[in-house]
């Protein structure tokens, strides 16, 4: 585990417009800023003043990042009480994220959730009376990271760390167990086996890192669904808002029965966007699955689309639908409106208190008036990214890359002869990089292991 | 009215590995002492396995010689083998381990004993703990003679409420057929105490003569011996050894044990208690592994004027005429006769949640406990523990600090941490495994990790503590010269290195830079450094881990210091979780339940996570300024 001191994480809200700023805070700070920081005249930054702003670029090595303001603060006097440095840079959520991994490569460490308040609360920056906010701010913060690391993580991804965590722990225990036995359990020829077993777990982490690095270990973006009864157009309007045939339309109500996730860009706001089966009541057992699928889907989302078939009066079912997106952020659609109407736009505002957009899915006009609302709720605050999904990714990444590079030290160990129990030392270290991607801390575990697979003397 | 009342500063229950510790340290720091005993016969009595030390459980010896306790010379005295384990290994495990004569261990230890001032061995059973307003004041005998004391510390080790087994014999008697302490319990269960009922067991002991030793693998001592304790001499262990001896089980034995399986009480359910899963006997074993065709079986002398041998890897519950047809399948062990049977042995003791880090119970001011008592196994768990409470109690009826190490200080900690944080539903064992910083927690340095520690308290003298002052001296000289010496990439060299199958140099090197080579060390640069001054063997060894591992040392001591950060962060005993806002609700249940010492204390109890330790460091911080 990275056991540094210093911390950071992006101070702005993850948005897709204006300045985006990457804090650091700790002993480090100015040394690693010396690291990625260099001048427009390629010189970095030895001599430094506090409370002075530097124009230059960050570098990944020979790879530059971005144009940026560096602002130099010496502790005490900023806002955690250490020395701080804070990134400003072109916004744009791939620039900022990128900033804030080259920061972590260079030896920071991601900061919980709620770390930068609670550090300046502890270093006397803040007032006494704001303990309880402070307290109110990391609870929150944590229950949102919470969420998001476990909801967003897809369950393929789990799986595969699940398995890299079950065949490092496997070899701890079993060196452990040679050690605490030596005459019952011997390490004779071992390191060769071991540099054996490494070959695969390498791969995977590897593996892992570049999925990590297309955004696919963490779903980004604001969480949508397209929620309706069915044959309202759902899929039309989702295969739309993709521009590709991705899914199934026909005539026939229900044909969707699972959720369908895509991810678009709208007008710079991304978008994690999902098809649900249409909600009705159903003795279909498959096609009930999908509706409460459906339903549930619609708790969990940032922004919902509900969309309403003009050409057939509300009923029933449209009821229910506007019970569940009573106080949620939501854009009705009206669509159909290329067939004859028997709902009228100011109807369907009258009764689901929301605003009212009318399309046409099937010939593709209104999409645009669309667009333009949700732009409206994004850029009014009315719905935000989860930041926090950012970050976490940032996170992931982080867990990931340190779990590659424990991995190697251990080959190294292997290649350069030393003895057994300082492998163990290194996969430990990946074995708990990776468990902070799923949530899971050590505890007992390998203690666990050790009694469970092999058998101790005495 | 007792018909008996004496007055004493300490009153020390039980006289096993940490009764005798505990009556030392405070019969040493000038208090006055009693330890009692079923049995003044079974004093230091070693009634399982007949070694002291092994892997972790080396460290802990030396540890607490370094500390100023007694197990380490009195092993010194009464080895008959010694090894080094794991020497191929990295120095961090490394680990000593010895055969005792058991019988001269006993009778080394109680010499020691009762030539020590202010202590007094007392032959009898202690039936109930005297409180007063959550305070010790003394202890009462079966016979009803009253103790009044200042503080008490239990180590009744596997006695309480003892039952041993095997098929379905069963006796109420404690290990070997000593007496049972029946009575203590009830009064600490009345003083509010929880109890658990643990489990362990022994294998059979046999006759030499019955064992054909051809059969089986001669096992020999180290050449050169280690001792265990730093004062003791190392020209003093250089003597004669005896030899253990190597055979497995096969699939004949295993069949035995599967067809009888019915008979074993552990499989019945006539046992209730919780066993260890590091120590399982060897009908567990065939159970849970039954891939393995065949099992180890270590032959061992219980000591050099007894016929008896110990069947290392052995331990049953099984019938007696189970015990023999499986025994006889082992090769060597064909006509064996069985001196002792193996057996099962339950007991009471205590969950040791309810100690302070201390080991002083929370609830009862002035009740330390340790050993086995406290759910923990093993002779040398148990020496260091009753070490601790010793010194703790003293330290109490002093007036002084209480002394606690933390993880990072010593394997005593780790085991004392765990023992106090951590929910503990088997007897405890130490592993290297279980310390975080091992690398940095190794036997070969713990003098210099604890032996200044020791000479505060006043348990070590002041001319062993001036050598480790020079000691460290020397090291720091030395290895400061090694950083400055520098070879160039001359002939000589260049054939050492060839020699020595490393790379040649292109420029100067220092020495350091090659003892830090992974094919070379300090002891055979010796051949380029002509610099070098004649130092012990022990300095030269810590010149050479600590250059060779500098990286790793480096690393481990920079974790250190941020585990460190947390520790430091003390919390009241007094404190009420419930009263924090916003800390989740099994948090603060989990809290009020450990009373933690320290916020990284905190920090490791289950179902305590990362945002109620900010919580709680926010609130504790707006304490302290509301406070000032």
């Amino acid at each position: 585990m990275k056991k540094t001191d210093t911390i950071a994480a992006v101070a702005t809200a993850m948005s897709s417009s204006g300045i985006g700023i990457v804090r650091v805070s700790g002993e480090e700070a100015f040394d690693i800023i010396r690291r990625i920081f260099r001048k427009k005249n390629g010189r970095t930054l030895e001599q430094m003043e506090s409370h002075r702003a530097y124009y230059g670029f960050i570098w990944d090595g020979e790879e530059k990042i971005d144009e940026v303001l560096v602002l130099i603060m010496k502790g005490p006097h900023s806002y955690t009480a250490e020395d701080t440095v804070e990134i400003d840079c072109h916004g744009g959520v791939l620039m900022v994220k990128k900033i804030l991994e080259t920061v972590l490569k260079y030896g920071a460490r991601p900061a919980e959730p709620g770390e930068f308040t609670k550090r300046a609360f502890l270093n006397g920056r803040l007032d006494l009376s704001q303990a309880e906010a402070v307290i109110d701010v990391i609870n929150a913060k944590n229950q949102y990271a919470l969420k998001s690391s476990v909801s967003q993580l897809s369950g393929a991804v789990s799986e595969r760390v699940r398995g890299m965590r079950e065949k490092i722990l496997y070899e701890i225990a079993f060196i452990e167990s040679a050690l605490d036995d030596p005459e019952h359990i011997s390490l004779d020829g071992y390191g060769e086996k071991l540099n054996e077993k490494l070959e695969p777990l390498i791969c995977e982490a590897e593996k892992l890192l570049q999925s990590a690095d297309d955004g696919k270990i963490m779903t980004e973006g604001v969480k949508t669904v397209i929620l309706g009864k069915p044959n309202a157009g759902k899929s039309s309007l989702m295969n739309v808002l993709l521009g590709e045939e991705r899914a199934i339309v026909t005539d026939i109500a229900g044909t969707t029965r699972d959720i369908l996730e895509e991810h678009i860009r709208l007008q710079g706001i991304s978008l994690n966007i999902m098809d649900t089966a249409g909600i009705r009541e159903t003795e279909d057992v498959v096609e009930k699955i999908g509706v409460d699928r459906a339903k549930q889907s619609a708790e969990d989302a940032d922004l919902i689309i509900y969309v309403v078939d003009g050409s057939c009066p509300l009923d029933e079912n449209d009821r229910e639908i506007m019970k569940m997106i009573r106080n949620r952020k939501c854009v009705v659609l009206l669509n159909k409106t290329d067939l004859s109407q028997q709902v009228t736009a100011e109807e369907l505002e009258a009764a689901s208190g929301k605003t009212v957009v009318p399309v046409s899915a099937k010939e593709g006009t209104g999409i645009d008036l669309l667009e333009e609302e949700i732009k409206n709720l994004f850029y009014h605050g009315e719905i935000n990214f989860n930041d926090e999904v950012y970050i976490t990714n940032v996170r992931h990444k982080a867990a990931l890359e340190e779990t590659l590079e424990s991995l190697n030290m251990v080959r190294e160990s292997i290649e350069s002869g030393m003895p057994e129990d300082f492998y163990s030392i290194d996969l430990m270290n990946a074995y708990e990089q990776l468990g902070t991607i799923i949530g899971e801390a050590v505890e007992d575990d390998l203690v666990n292991e050790i009694f469970s697979k092999f058998c101790m003397g005495k | 009215m007792p018909n008996l009342e004496e007055r004493y500063d300490v009153a020390v229950v039980g006289a096993g590995h940490a009764g005798c510790e505990a009556a030392l340290a405070c019969a040493r720091l000038g208090l006055k002492t009693i330890m009692f005993t079923v049995s003044v016969d079974s004093i230091a009595l070693m009634p399982c396995n007949p070694n002291i030390g092994g892997s972790s459980k080396g460290h802990l010896v030396r540890e607490l010689d370094a500390l100023g306790g007694e197990m380490g010379k009195n092993i010194d005295k009464t080895f008959i083998q010694s090894k080094m384990l794991n020497e191929s290994k990295g120095p961090a495990v490394h680990s000593l381990r010895a055969q005792a004569d058991k019988q001269d261990y006993t009778r080394e230890m109680r010499r020691t004993l009762e030539n020590t001032d202010h202590l007094t061995i007392r032959q009898a059973e202690v039936s109930e703990i005297i409180v007063e307003d959550g305070r010790l004041t003394g202890v009462k005998t079966y016979s009803g003679a009253v103790y009044h004391c200042k503080a008490a510390v239990l180590a009744t080790g596997t006695y309480l409420k003892a039952r041993c087994i095997y098929g379905d014999v069963s006796s109420y008697t404690g290990p070997n057929g000593l007496q049972a302490a029946n009575h203590l319990t009830d009064s600490l269960i009345a003083n509010g105490i929880e109890m658990y009922r643990f489990k362990t067991g022994t294998p059979a002991r046999v006759d030499k003569r019955s064992i054909d030793f051809s059969k089986m693998e001669e096992q020999f001592g180290d050449k050169r011996v280690v001792p265990f304790s730093f004062s003791t001499d190392p020209e003093s262990v250089q003597k004669e050894q005896v030899s253990c001896w190597l055979t497995y089980t096969n699939e004949e034995t295993h069949r035995i044990i599967r067809d009888n399986l019915d008979r074993s009480p552990l499989f019945s359910g006539a046992i209730e208690g919780t066993g260890p899963r590091y120590c399982p006997s060897i009908e567990d074993k065939v159970v849970k592994f039954p891939d393995k065709n065949r099992h180890q079986v270590f032959v061992e002398p219980e000591g050099l004027y007894t016929n008896e041998m110990y069947l290392g890897g052995m331990s049953s519950s099984l019938p007696e005429d189970v015990q023999y047809a499986m025994y006889r399948t082992v090769p060597g062990l064909e006509n064996v006769k069985i001196v002792r049977n193996a057996y099962a042995i339950e007991y009471d003791c205590i969950n040791s949640r309810q100690l302070n880090a201390t080991l002083e119970f929370k609830k009862i001011k002035g009740l330390f406990s340790g050993g086995q008592f406290n759910g923990s196994s093993g002779y040398e768990e148990a020496a260091v523990q009753g070490f601790m409470a010793g010194v703790n109690a003293a330290m109490a009826v002093l007036g002084r600090e209480p002394f606690v190490l933390d993880r990072s200080q010593a394997y005593i900690g780790v085991l004392i941490d765990d023992l106090v944080t951590k929910e503990n539903h088997e007897p405890y064992r130490m592993m290297t495994s279980r310390a975080e910083y091992r690398l940095l927690l190794r036997q070969d340095n713990a003098d210099l990790r604890l032996m200044k520690i020791g000479h505060e308290i006043g348990l070590v003298d002041d001319k062993t503590y001036e050598r480790l002052l020079w000691k460290e001296k020397e090291i720091e000289k030395e290895m400061d010269r090694l950083e400055k010496a520098v070879v160039g990439a001359n002939e000589k060299v260049q054939n050492f290195l060839e020699r020595h199958r490393s790379t040649p140099l292109k420029s100067g090197s220092t020495l350091a830079e090659l003892v830090r080579r992974p094919e070379l060390d300090y002891f055979v640069l010796a051949e380029l450094d002509g610099e070098r001054p004649d130092l012990p063997a022990d300095v030269a060894e810590q010149v050479n881990i600590n250059i060779k591992y500098a990286g790793y040392i480096k690393r481990q001591q920079q974790q250190v210091a941020q585990f460190k950060k947390l520790e430091n962060k003390k919390l009241a005993e007094d404190f009420d979780y419930s009263e924090v806002p916003s800390l989740r609700r099994e948090a603060v249940q989990k809290l009020n339940l450990y009373k933690p010492m320290n916020i990284g204390q905190a920090s490791r109890i289950s179902g305590v996570s990362p945002a109620d330790i900010s919580v709680l460091l926010v609130y504790l911080e707006q304490l302290r300024h509301q406070k000032r």
